[in-house]
């Protein structure tokens, strides 16, 4: 498969994707209610939500700033970059990428095989398409925090080199619903606790070779297309291309990927919680 | 069309899990204002005829109708006007007792401020006014149940359905959650419950329906079945076991609608107990106890299914 192929490929799923769905499958304003009910609980332990500030914060100081000295330019788009400036915007997809990923995964099961959380709400006018855009809404919005707080660290560090950053932040926001979405759809396949190990699998390799740390163009031809699949890379590549001001339209292909990947996630997590608890 | 008062009307409702069927085409209707109860034992089918009610399981077979709307095709207009207590509590255990009922109002779209006035009104209703800030964890069992009773009384629903309210409680928290669901019933609430205790049945329900294994085995109210199924009253003797079968034989003797001969006593379906127990006495048995009752739901359960309600 050529690689414009692979770019298609997206397009050939979403419009089944979104036949398949019923009435409200993707969830509807009822939804803010999980994050009302979300809110809340975080009240009570407050520290959890503070705790995510800091880990990207931790990386872009010890990758960064640390091997930025060692590192010294790196070449990109026939450009010199500082490898802190290089590094930055990785940082912050990946960053997003963990904290949907926690979100979606690990709280949502429990929420779902323990606390009862969702059997409670159906019983209420809610339905599953709500409660799983709920849960998606609620990782966006601390990931959209948390990436605003990271920005005005790469703005104060100096290492947003374009205006086009203003679109950092949106940015990471889809790269939140993607992997929110995805990892809340595999969540509810998930059996024990055992069983999230393999997303420490999809996701710590995805955060070590999605050219987060060199270009892409280091690697030989086949990997290349291998990285250029995954979904870390395409939010790394966005990221990167705004932040250093390399904006073309190829862009807008890593973002549709996001998308469709996102609402792809979010038909199917909704379908899940149906099967699991509407039987 | 159903008639205007008839809430629920359930025609050969049938509901299978692969090759199992749970629920075996049962027929009821539910009458606006009425207590009606589904009285069986564990496996009778109850919870899966409760969940169906309640929306959140699609039935397999015949036909279903709750406030004159299809389950599958309304679920969310139909739940919006029902208030349900699972058999399992399914409280929020990080949110406080007062948080619990503001966020299953929220569920259901309803106001914060409407949400607030309804929260003090029902904290006071199933007394845990004092608790309203705690946390959900140390409540009591009865504590917890109370509070998913006025969970579920957050959206005034015009149905209340109730699955097993006192299952594992203890005896006096039993009796206070009874007292509250017989003032909803003075309220003139709408409440379908379910319950494997015959005391539970006969004090809540103006009408039920016996349940074994999927079917419907009898239905009227609770006095109705006794009549027609039970005698006035029940003579329970109890033997010595090297006695027992040889006592139980000679019973037969003793004029009796019925006897029923358990593992630990031997049951006779009389008129006059007392006038038994002294025929008993005439053949020369001296039985170790003896008890004359009236009957209950439970010598109802045993005729019409030859086991008894709880092991
Ligand atoms: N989700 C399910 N999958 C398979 N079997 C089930 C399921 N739910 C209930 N059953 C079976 O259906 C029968 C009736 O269960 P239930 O309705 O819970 O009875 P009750 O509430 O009267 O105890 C039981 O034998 C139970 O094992
Ligand atoms: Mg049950």
């Amino acid at each position: 498969m050529s690689e414009q192929t692979l770019r298609k490929l997206p397009l050939r799923i979403l419009p089944p994707a979104l036949l398949a769905t019923r009435r409200g499958a993707l969830g509807g304003k009822e939804s803010v209610h999980v994050v009302e009910r979300h809110a809340r609980a975080y009240r009570h332990q407050w520290v959890m939500l503070v705790s995510g500030f800091f880990e990207p914060l931790f990386y872009l100081l010890s990758i960064g700033v640390g091997l930025g000295e060692l590192v010294g330019k790196v070449q990109f788009a026939g450009m010199s970059v500082g490898f802190t400036s290089f590094v930055a915007p990785a940082l912050l997809a990946t960053s997003a990428m963990n904290g949907a990923v926690l979100d979606s995964t690990f709280n949502v099961f429990f929420r779902l095989k323990y606390a009862k959380l969702y059997d409670s709400a159906l019983a209420t006018p809610m339905r599953s398409g709500d409660l799983a855009l709920g849960e998606i809404s609620w990782a966006l919005i601390r990931g959209g925090l948390y990436a605003c707080a990271f920005m005005v660290v790469m703005l104060a560090m100096g290492l947003v080199h374009s205006a086009w950053a203003v679109l950092a932040v949106p940015t990471a926001l889809l790269i939140g619903f993607a992997f929110a979405s995805v990892g809340m759809a595999a969540t509810t396949f998930m059996k024990s606790w055992q069983h999230f190990e393999f997303i420490l699998l999809a996701t710590l390799p995805m955060f070590l070779f999605s050219a987060t740390f060199y270009p892409l163009s280091v690697y030989p031809r086949p990997v290349q297309i291998l990285v250029d699949v995954t979904p870390l890379y395409q939010g790394i590549a966005i990221l990167r291309g705004l932040t250093l001001g390399v904006v073309t339209p190829g862009l807008l292909w890593h973002a549709l990927y996001l998308a469709v990947l996102g609402v792809a996630g979010l038909a199917l997590a909704s379908r899940r919680i149906s099967r699991l608890l509407l039987k | 069309m159903p008639a205007p008062d008839i809430l629920v009307r359930a025609h050969e409702l049938t509901k299978r899990f692969g090759q199992f069927t749970a629920v075996d085409a049962i027929s009821f209707e539910l009458r606006q204002g009425e207590a009606f109860g589904f009285l069986g034992p564990n496996g009778a089918g109850k919870s899966s005829t409760m969940r169906m009610i309640g929306c959140v399981s699609p039935p397999t077979g015949g036909e279903l109708s709750i406030l004159g709307m299809d389950p599958v095709a309304d679920g969310p207009a139909i739940r919006s006007r029902l208030g349900v207590v699972p058999q399992e509590d399914t409280l929020d255990v990080e949110l406080t007792v007062r948080e619990n009922l503001l966020i299953y109002g929220r569920y259901f779209g309803l106001p914060r401020a409407v949400i607030a006035d309804r929260t003090d009104r029902l904290l006071d209703f199933v007394q845990l006014t004092e608790r309203g800030n705690d946390q959900v964890e140390p409540l009591s069992g009865g504590m917890k149940r109370r509070l998913t009773i006025a969970r579920s009384l957050i959206n005034d629903p015009e149905i209340l359905l109730l699955d097993e309210p006192t299952t594992g409680l203890d005896p006096q928290a039993r009796h206070v959650v009874w007292d509250r669901l017989f003032r909803l019933k003075q309220q003139g609430v709408t409440l379908i419950l379910t319950t494997h205790y015959m005391d539970e049945a006969e004090q809540l329900c103006d009408r039920l329906v016996v349940m074994d294994g999927g079917k419907i085995a009898a239905e009227g109210s609770p006095r109705e079945l006794i009549d027609q199924y039970s005698s006035a009253e029940v003579l329970e003797l109890r033997f010595h076991p090297s006695e027992h079968d040889q006592a139980a034989e000679k019973l037969r003797d003793v004029p009796a609608e019925r006897m029923e001969v358990l593992a630990d006593r031997v049951l006779l379906y009389v008129p006059d107990g007392d006038a038994a127990l002294a025929a008993a006495g005439d053949l020369g048995l001296e039985p170790l106890t003896s008890l004359v009752r009236r009957s209950t739901l439970e010598d109802v359960f045993l005729r019409l299914t030859g086991r008894r309600l709880e092991d």
